[in-house]
């Protein structure tokens, strides 16, 4: 029922948490580029400082441009409100050491970016955090993978780069029956796709750097809690979260599931999270990627056209061996994502060509359109061998978990006019044949 | 904390916030009343404000919401019986009393009964009658989820309220969503919006209760309250010789507007009870 006191998604995506601004009249979002705030005298200080009134201190924590930033992906995503971070790493990196500290364990999909893999597989193991990954399909394997010391299930809506559907319906119950929140990577599909919230996921970060800024120019994150796990029950029940239920030595003693019922794990993240581990946003990337924001709705309606067209060209070709998209039946999720995604399964996905390694360089080396590098989401269309980039630090066996092969090419398509993609992905494919 | 009351019908839980600092029952003392299907969190800034200023805060959520078990009550007299035995288990002699929305009833009907036990009175985002539309309650007793997506759209004025509460980066309708979904969750035995409508509904003694009231009476209302908007609580307001602050807010004005409600409190508070306690006992605020 869109209208002034229950807009819709349009709408929210150019005024949520925004206002002309009181000191100025001007209407677009200020880039309070400062970094810190003053206080209207002692008394002010300390309150803000003990969370006796809301207000800002210091950009690390917290700043105008960025709270703008926050609401509006919060309001996208139906969430409480959301974290703005240093890139997406730095929004996956924040929520998993809210809620886990050494000794503790992920259960995670194996369809993962190659940088999300590298933190879990890699990184965290040397802070004492481990993860079992499992295909995001094999719901038996999930749930044989919950320990005790089990903190969060974690999975991407779109698992990268074989475009696995994540059953956030069925993994989401699963993990609340276990009593743990499902954290989701939904940068493939941004709010406009899917509200992961809507099918029961819990906490939700985006790497902002994609489809949210649009525009291939900054690094960012975000990070959404959907306010719907209830920290204090599964803290009653497991143990678990302690971090959440019980007195904090490192902020005041505070409680923070008794401070917020439905924002604890944010004011977490924020008062622990990004003031002591620092990967927080510059407003100047904040404005941008709400530049980008505002105008999501259209662009991903025609990143997911163009998408569509290329997919269907790219299936008919003889030199492409599979297309894995879930738009194609041959998808073994084009059910699930008929479900969970009707508006599209997104604009970015590979395929495999037929031939030789030097046959695929070949084919990359001819477009002329398509830029290759290492990022999606960008209103240009993008390509990338993820074998020998993105997933380089991958054994084979971990890329034929991951769903990929020497052949596979990546593609992030962009704002062109359909036909030219077209007409470049032909040209390439000749050039490929004629390589062989 | 948590406290144990000792009811007609048997012990009752009830948990209470106390602001980030241990209860004190020798301090002045506040008691924060949260509206319909919400929970203490509403209070928090507020009371947090107010525990480090000096007071003894309770902010306890309500019979049957959130984290106190036990039945919802089904009327503001009952549950204004309700209180006085929770300031009876919470060793508090006097305290003033700010309620929200159905709260702020709860508060004016304890002061009415006990008048000797309440210095000052804060009624926020009120109104009497505080009648329920038709129209809500039915969608309350049919669908309490769309009910909340309406009362919250309703009960906010701003996509951008700043400073958000509790702090930046919130998203304040979700925040408040969320909240309505989890308190009605947590009552399995009833339709908790539906009850909570109901007594706000059904609350006839306004008037009368008017006439025991002695203490100082503040109104503080939203200017751009939809559910109860300011002019319905004008006759209320006159006959409790109310002082009346309105801010620039919607009827969730402590989410909306939180140091302007702050201030509103400071100010009533700050006012001194028709039986003034020993100065040294006062708050600084």
């Amino acid at each position: 029922m869109p209208g002034s006191s229950d807009p819709g998604f349009d709408t929210l995506a150019v005024h949520a948490g925004a206002a002309p601004d009181p000191a100025t009249g001007a209407r677009a979002v200020p880039i309070h580029l400062t970094t810190s705030f003053v206080f209207e005298n002692s008394e002010h200080a300390a309150s803000l400082f003990n969370m006796e009134r809301s207000g800002h201190v210091y950009s690390r924590i917290s700043n105008p441009t960025n709270a703008v930033l926050e609401e509006r992906i919060a309001a996208l995503e139906g969430g409480v409100g959301a974290i703005a971070t240093a890139s997406g790493q730095a929004a996956l990196h924040l929520a998993i050491c809210t809620l886990a500290g050494a000794g503790a364990h992920i259960v995670s999909s194996s369809a993962l970016y190659g940088g999300s893999h590298n933190l879990l597989h890699y990184t965290l193991t040397r802070f004492g955090i481990s993860t079992t990954f499992v295909k995001p399909g094999d719901i038996d394997g999930w749930r044989a993978a919950i320990r005790p010391e089990t903190r969060l299930l974690f999975g991407e809506t779109l698992g990268n780069p074989g475009l696995d559907v994540l059953d956030i319906p069925t993994v989401a119950t699963l993990a609340h029956d276990n009593g743990l929140p499902l954290l989701v990577d939904s940068t493939f599909t941004t709010p406009w796709l899917m509200k992961p919230f809507e099918h029961g996921a819990d906490l939700v970060f985006h790497s902002a750097t994609k489809f949210l800024s649009g525009h291939g120019t900054v690094v960012g994150g975000v990070l959404v809690d959907s306010g719907q796990f209830d920290w204090s029950a599964a803290h009653a029940g497991s143990g678990r979260f302690a971090e959440l239920a019980k007195p904090y030595d490192g902020f005041h003693g505070m409680v923070f599931s008794e401070e917020s019922s439905v924002g604890a794990f944010l004011l977490r993240a924020r008062r622990e999270g990004l003031r002591d581990f620092g990967a927080c946003m510059s407003p100047h990337t904040a404005w941008l990627v709400l530049q980008g924001v505002e105008t999501l709705p259209l662009r991903m309606a025609r990143h997911v056209e163009n998408a569509h067209a290329v997919v269907d060209f790219l299936a008919a070709q003889p030199m492409v061996e599979s297309v894995a998209h879930p738009r194609l039946q041959s998808h073994p999720d084009h059910k699930l994502a008929a479900r969970l995604l009707p508006r599209g399964a997104g604009a970015v996905f590979s395929f495999n060509l037929r031939g030789s390694r030097e046959q695929g360089r070949a084919f990359i080396e001819a477009l002329k359109i398509f830029s290759h590098l290492a990022n999606v989401g960008d209103c240009r269309s993008l390509v990338i061998h993820p074998a020998s980039t993105t997933h380089f630090r991958m054994d084979d066996a971990a890329l034929a978990q991951a769903g990929i092969t020497a052949g596979t090419i990546r593609l992030s398509i962009g704002l062109e006019d359909p036909a030219d993609l077209i007409d470049d992905l032909k040209r390439a494919l000749g050039a490929a044949k004629r390589a062989a | 904390m948590d406290l144990l009351l000792q009811r007609p019908d048997g012990p009752r839980h009830v948990y209470a916030y106390t602001g980030g600092k241990p209860f004190d029952p020798q301090r002045p003392a506040i008691v924060f009343l949260h509206g319909a299907l919400l929970d203490h969190s509403v209070w928090t800034l507020l009371a947090r404000w107010f525990a480090h200023h000096g007071h003894a805060v309770l902010a306890p959520d309500l019979p049957g919401h959130a984290r106190s078990r036990g039945a919802a009550l089904t009327s503001v007299e009952a549950l204004a019986d309700w209180l006085i035995a929770l300031l009876d288990a919470a060793g508090i002699d006097r305290a003033a009393l700010i309620g929200h929305s159905m709260g702020s009833l709860i508060a004016l009907e304890t002061t009415a009964r006990a008048p000797q036990r309440v210095t000052h009175l804060a009624m926020l985002g009120t109104a009497y009658p505080m009648t329920v539309s038709t129209a809500l309650l039915d969608t309350a007793r049919d669908a309490p989820l769309r009910a909340i997506d309406m009362v919250n759209a309703y009960s906010h004025s701003t996509f951008a309220a700043k400073p958000a509460f509790p702090g930046p980066g919130t998203w304040t309708h979700g925040a408040a969503r969320a909240l309505m979904r989890r308190v009605q969750a947590s009552q399995r035995d009833c339709n908790l919006y539906l009850r909570d409508f109901e007594v706000c509904n059904n609350y006839r003694n306004g008037l009368v209760a008017a006439g025991a009231v002695a203490c100082p009476v503040d109104f503080v209302l939203g200017a751009k309250d939809q559910m109860t908007a300011p002019r319905q609580a004008t006759e209320l307001a006159a006959a409790l010789k109310a002082r009346v602050t309105t801010i620039d807010a919607g009827h969730a004005l402590m989410e909306e507007a939180p140091d302007a409600v702050l201030a509103a409190l400071r100010a009533a508070l700050a006012r001194p009870p028709l039986d003034a306690v020993p100065s040294a006992e006062r708050a600084t605020a």
